[in-house]
Order: C-alpha cells, then structure tokens, then sequence
C-alpha cells in the first residue's frame, strides 16, 4: 500500500513534465493541422538554458533556492520561446498551404538540426547539478521504507495545475484565446473577420515553447542531469499523451500525460523496467482501437 | 519588386540579427565544462558576435540586392521541368540510370569504396521504394518503416545462426515475416487516421527496437548478433580456401582470388532486389489493387463508396511494403555480418521517410535521388563529422524550403478519365 502511494506520487509528477510538453504539441496540432517532430528537442533546448543559468547563478549563492528558480524560470521562459518563435518562422511558415507532410519532414530536419547543434555545442556528456531543493514530507512509514512527497514534487504538481489552469483561462476567455479557437475551426474566414492568422500561429508556438520551457526546468531540477539526447524520448512520449487524450484537446493532452506518467511509473514498480516504453506503446495501441479518437477527442466528422 | 529601401534593408537586418543573437546567446554564447568540483561556465562570446554579424550582413545582402525575389524562382523551374519530362525522357532517364548501375563495378575508378557506398545507397533506394508502396502510393503516413527493416535482418541472423539456413532460403522467409508483421500491426490500427496512424507506427518501431535492446537471450540485447554467414554464390562460397568437399567461387570460374568479388556480388544482388521492388511497384499500379491504393490516397470516402474495403486495401499495401523492408534487412544483414538494435533506430525511419518525400511521393527516379542525395552528403561530409548531422538537418530543412513537393513532383495518378493511363 505505501509503496503504491510512493507510486502514484512519482507517477503524477512524471506525468506533469508530459502533459505540459504534450499541450505544445496539441495546440500546434490543432491550430495548423500538423505533427511539430522538433518539440521534444524544444524542451531539450529548455532544459539545457535552465541548467546553464543555474551554473551562471551558482556562484551568487541566493540565498532563498526560490529565488534562483524564478530567475532561471524567467531566462529559461525567454530564450526557449525565441526558439519556438524562430522554428515557426523559418522552417514551417514557408510551408503552409503546401501539402500534408512537407512540413513534417521540415519538422524532422529542424529536430535533428537541433539535437546535434546542442550535441556540437555542449558536447554528449551528461550534465549533472547539484539539486536545488532539498527535502520534503513524509506522508507514512512501514518498518524501513518512507512514503515521502518531497517538496520539489509539491511544487511540481501545484504549478502545474497552475499553469493548466492560466491556459484555460486564456484559451477561453481572452481575445488570444479567442483568436486561436478561430483559427483552429477555419484559419481563411478567421482571416476575413480580421484575426490575425499569422501572429496567432507565431504565439501558439511561443507558448508551447515556454510551456516546454517550463518542462525543461523541472526536468532540470527534478533528475538534476541533462544530456542532448533527452528531448527524443520525452518528446515521443509527450506526443503519445497527446493522442492518447485525443489531439487537439488541451485537458486531454494533460489527462494522456498524467496516465503516460502513471503507466511508466507502476510499470517500473512491479514488471521489468525496461519494458515501460513498451508499455506505454501498447497501452496506446489498445486505447485507440476502442476509442479512435483518443480519450477527450471528439470523433471528427468526414465530409466529401 | 521595385528597388528595396536601404532603410528597410537595414531594418530587416537589425532584426534578423537580433534574433540571431537570442538565439546565439545561451546555448552558443556559454558552455557547460565538466570540472572535478561539478559543472562550470566557459565563455564564447566572439562566436556569438561572428554569428550574429554573419546573420546581419548576409540578411543586408540579401535584402539589398532582391536576390531572394530572382533566385528562387531560378531554382524552381529547374526543378519544374525535372517533374516535366515527358514520359519517354523520364524512362530514357531511368533507363540511362540503370544501366549505369549496371556498369558502375566495371568502371577503372570503381574501387571497394566506391562499390561499398554504392551498395549503401541502393540499400536505401530499395527502403524508399517498399515505403512508397505505403507513404506515396496507399497515402499512409508510416513513422516505423524501420520495424520491418530490423525484422528483416534478425529473421536472417537468427535463422542462418541456429538452423544454418541458407541466405536464399532465408531472403522469402525474412521477406514473409516482415510482411506478416506488418499485418500484425496493420489489422488493429489501419482504422485510425492518418496522423493516429503515425503515431501508433512510430510507437511500434520504438517497440521493436526496445524489445531486441532487451531481450538478450533472443536478440543479443545492445551486443547485437555478429558472424553472420555471408552469401554464396549459389553455393559457391566467396572464400580464399574452400572447406573440404566445396568450390569456392574464384575456382568455379578459374580466377584469382579477390575480396573484391563479394562486394560485386552483393552490389549486383541489390541491385537486383531494389529493381525488383521498383518492378514491382510499377506493375502493381497497373493492377486494380495499385490502383485501389492511389484511389484510396486521393479519396476515401469515394473509395467507401464504391465498395472498396479500405481496411483490406490499405493492410495489402502495409503488408507489401513491410516486405520489401524485410527482404532489405536480410540484405543487410548479410552484407554487414553483424547487426545491433542501434541500427534499426528512428532516425532510420526519418531518413526512409525523408527519402520518399524528398524524391516527391510516389516517384520512382525522385527516389533514386533523393537516396543518393542524403547517403551521399553525410558521405563527403565526413571530414567534418562534427558538423554532419547538423548540416544533414539544415539541409532536410532547406530542400523541403525548396520544392515542397519533392525533387520530382509525381502525384497524378496513374490512371484518369478519358486520358493515357
């Protein structure tokens, strides 16, 4: 039972960093139709700003860990958005309106630029920090094993629900949101009325760049290493908790990463750990042949 | 155009260098050095000022001389009348193509490098070719090519490791497996959409490769499987000195013995596969089935319509498609001698997927460029192999930039109302 709770509690916070990484995909999906492959190294490049803010701050000594967090928060926000902003323009803008998977292959090209930039630039070795935020609760104990919610995973889950509830509210109520709803259900007559489509699309992707940002950060501070490679892996999964909550769908990208998160962590707990990917695939496989559309997604209607 | 306002040309620059510098700054500007004591800071600012000055005075350039207007619309209209060529030319072209191949061992400056890579990139023609049955042809996005490929080779390594069973007996056993993986996968999943279809492939070849990673008793785990019999020609093995009881190639046609012998016969061995897919292929477009494919691309709903079943149509093309990827894994497996999971990993399938894309889906000749094209440039890139895979990504970016539509644009049918077939 503790070790379940213990569980459910790392699975939660995993499933966090995926369903924020998994919203940017879902909101580029939904808006232009189209799989962003270099997301995942957008989140990369997310973390890799944290950590080195973190070194740059180091030798200040804050003295509260929160304040170095909300300045690394704020750098990292910036810079990984002006990558977001950059990829859109340059590779996928030109490509509008050009058929299907042209801009996927564009979106390939740009995460396999971006991975070896980074690889060429910071070279392939890990980088690990020291953690930034120590200790936590302990919740129950059973003879020696501690059920333990750390305060980095407080902190991890409540800005999440934070922050899903900020973008709620903006896709919902302010005149941005409006706009982007606009042009997700018909960008030309958006246009016509007035929205601007391509400012609209432009913000969509910095804001999935700084939610992945944030993603990044936790990331940094949650396993407190970072290598090149780590946007592939994160940036599959995220995309799978996107479709599994059915695409398009914001609550659904974060429902498909908290239950991403979940399957991984009780997989790790009772079956062989190196199968959890498998699992997450095939968890995949057998919700979509029962529900085609994912989770939350509605079941769109083909017309001739 | 009219002339462009130094101002304006100015004002761009400023901007796009602006850009250059926040996005120089962090990742180019500071570098992360491993130390004893953790991790620490080193400076690159000089680089981040030549970047950013490369930035604005090759937009000042660009800008002020209108160039971009003129030189784009150059470069389209060769690529325009690439995709123009009448049908005779096309297959003069293609035929030209071929029987270059067919010459190319023969050439005085064909040495093992040459062949080798040459036998590399028609590996990758023949991948282009199985996934365009599915990517140009059916209309399917598939993101896990590289899952039948990978069981391709360990059907091959496996079967000839523990039963010794010959390559030709292998190559239609490899080529079925793969097919009837692909079946597997195909059954449940075809409903989906196209982008759902995309995702679940892409898991599936992240499964496989995952699997083989660990399950070490089956698959060699991350070791992988090595010694992995070679082809023999018909019987004849490609050695210096036969084994009791056997001839070796060089004996049977009375030559000096050469390690150069194999690799013409693997050249010529692909060769031969990668025709036969293409042969196929283009028989198949002729046959209600291929068209059935190609009808289903363009509409489904018309297809439904007239009875098609889709599901049945689009499993036929996964599953042809996913054998010709088998046939090639066993081909390569042979050819290596040794296989690991590394080399079945999603670049692979981006690489395949790019090739089909690039070369303009559903063209045959496109594929054959666009396959030499992305072997090739790595190839002479590799004095800067720090610099390869960056550069490889800039330019999957620039060619699609481009022509959107692929270097020979090909997406007519091959049958229409009232028109040549």
């Amino acid at each position: 039972m503790e070790y379940l709770v213990q569980q459910l509690i790392n699975g939660l916070t995993l499933g966090a960093i995926y369903g924020l990484i998994a919203i940017g995909y879902t909101m580029v999906y939904g808006i232009i139709g189209m799989i962003n492959f270099a997301h995942g190294e957008v989140y990369m490049i997310g973390a890799f700003i944290s950590i080195i803010a973190f070194t740059i701050l180091g030798p200040f000594g804050f003295a509260s860990p929160i304040v170095a967090i909300i300045i690394v928060l704020a750098v990292a926000l910036i810079f990984t958005s002006v990558y977001g902003w950059a990829i859109e323009r340059i590779a996928y803008r030109p490509l509008r309106g050009s058929f299907r998977l042209a801009p996927l292959i564009s979106a390939i090209g740009v995460s396999i630029f971006l991975q070896n930039y980074v690889h060429m630039l910071q070279g392939a070795k890990m980088k690990p920090i020291q953690p930034v935020v120590r200790g936590g609760f302990v919740l129950a104990q059973e003879g020696t094993f501690v059920v333990q919610i750390t305060y980095l995973q407080i902190g991890i889950i409540v800005a999440t629900v934070a922050l899903m509830a900020g973008f709620t509210y903006l896709i919902q109520r302010t005149s941005l949101g409006r706009a982007q709803r606009a042009c997700e259900q018909d960008r030309k007559m958006a246009a016509l009325l007035g929205v601007d489509v391509d400012r609209t699309i432009s913000l969509t992707f910095v804001m999935g760049a700084a939610l992945a940002a944030v993603a990044g950060l936790i990331f940094t501070l949650y396993y407190g290493a970072v290598d090149f490679f780590i946007g592939f892996l994160a940036g599959l999964k995220a995309f799978t908790a996107a479709v599994l909550g059915g695409i398009g769908s914001l609550p659904g990208a974060m429902l498909g990463g908290l239950l991403i998160g979940l399957i991984e962590a009780f997989w790790s707990a009772y079956f062989p750990i190196a199968y959890k990917d498998v699992a997450v695939f095939g968890i995949l496989v057998v919700v979509l042949i029962f529900r085609p559309t994912g989770l939350l997604g509605r079941p769109d209607i083909e017309k001739v | 155009m009219g002339q462009v306002k130094p101002a304006e040309a100015f004002r761009e620059a400023a901007l796009a260098a602006l850009i250059a510098l926040l996005l120089a700054i962090p990742l180019v500007g500071f570098r992360l050095v491993d130390g004893l004591r953790g991790l620490s800071i080193e400076t690159r600012f000089d680089w981040v000022a030549w970047g950013v000055s490369a930035v604005f005075f090759g937009r000042l350039a660009i800008a002020l001389s209108g160039t971009r207007r003129r030189l784009l619309p150059d470069l389209k209209s060769v690529g325009a009348a690439l995709s123009n060529l009448p049908g005779g030319l096309s297959r003069f072209a293609g035929g030209a193509m071929l029987v270059g191949a067919l010459l190319l061992p023969l050439v005085p400056f064909a040495d093992r490098y040459v062949v080798e890579i040459a036998i590399t990139v028609l590996i990758y023609v023949m991948l282009g070719w199985g996934l365009n049955i599915v990517v140009g042809l059916a209309g399917l996005l598939d993101l896990g090519y590289v899952a039948f490929y990978a069981v391709g080779a360990y059907s091959y390594a496996l079967l000839s490791i523990n039963f010794g069973w010959s390559f030709w007996l292998c190559l239609p056993v490899a080529g079925l497996l793969a097919a009837a993986f692909g079946v597997m996968l195909g059954f449940p999943v075809l409903r989906l959409r196209g982008d759902y279809l995309a995702i679940v492939t892409l898991g599936f070849g992240e499964m496989i490769r995952i699997i083989l990673l660990n399950w070490k008793d089956f698959s060699g785990g991350p070791n992988g499987i090595s010694s992995i019999p070679r082809p023999d020609f018909f019987g004849f093995p490609f050695a210096r000195t036969a084994e009791d009881g056997q001839t070796t190639f060089h004996q049977l046609f009375g030559l000096e013995f050469s390690p150069m012998h194999r690799i013409v016969f693997l050249y010529y061995l692909i060769l031969i596969l990668a025709m036969l897919t293409n042969l196929f292929t283009l028989r198949m477009r002729r046959l209600p089935l291929g068209r059935a494919w190609e009808a289903l691309r363009e509409d489904e709903i018309a297809c439904r319509a007239l009875g098609i079943n889709p599901t049945m149509i689009k499993l036929s093309a996964f599953a042809l498609g996913a054998m010709f990827g088998g046939f090639a894994g066993a081909f390569f497996a042979t050819r290596q001698g040794f296989i690991s999971p590394e080399s079945f990993s999603f670049i692979e399938s981006a690489v395949i997927l790019a090739i089909v894309v690039l070369g303009g889906m559903g063209s045959q000749i496109g594929v054959v460029i666009a396959a030499a094209f992305l072997i090739l440039v790595p190839e002479f890139l590799r004095d800067f192999s720090q610099y390869r895979m960056v550069l490889f990504g800039m330019a999957m970016v620039l060619i699609m930039l481009w022509r959107p539509q692929g270097l020979v644009a090909h997406r007519s049918p091959s049958a229409r109302l009232g028109g040549r077939a």
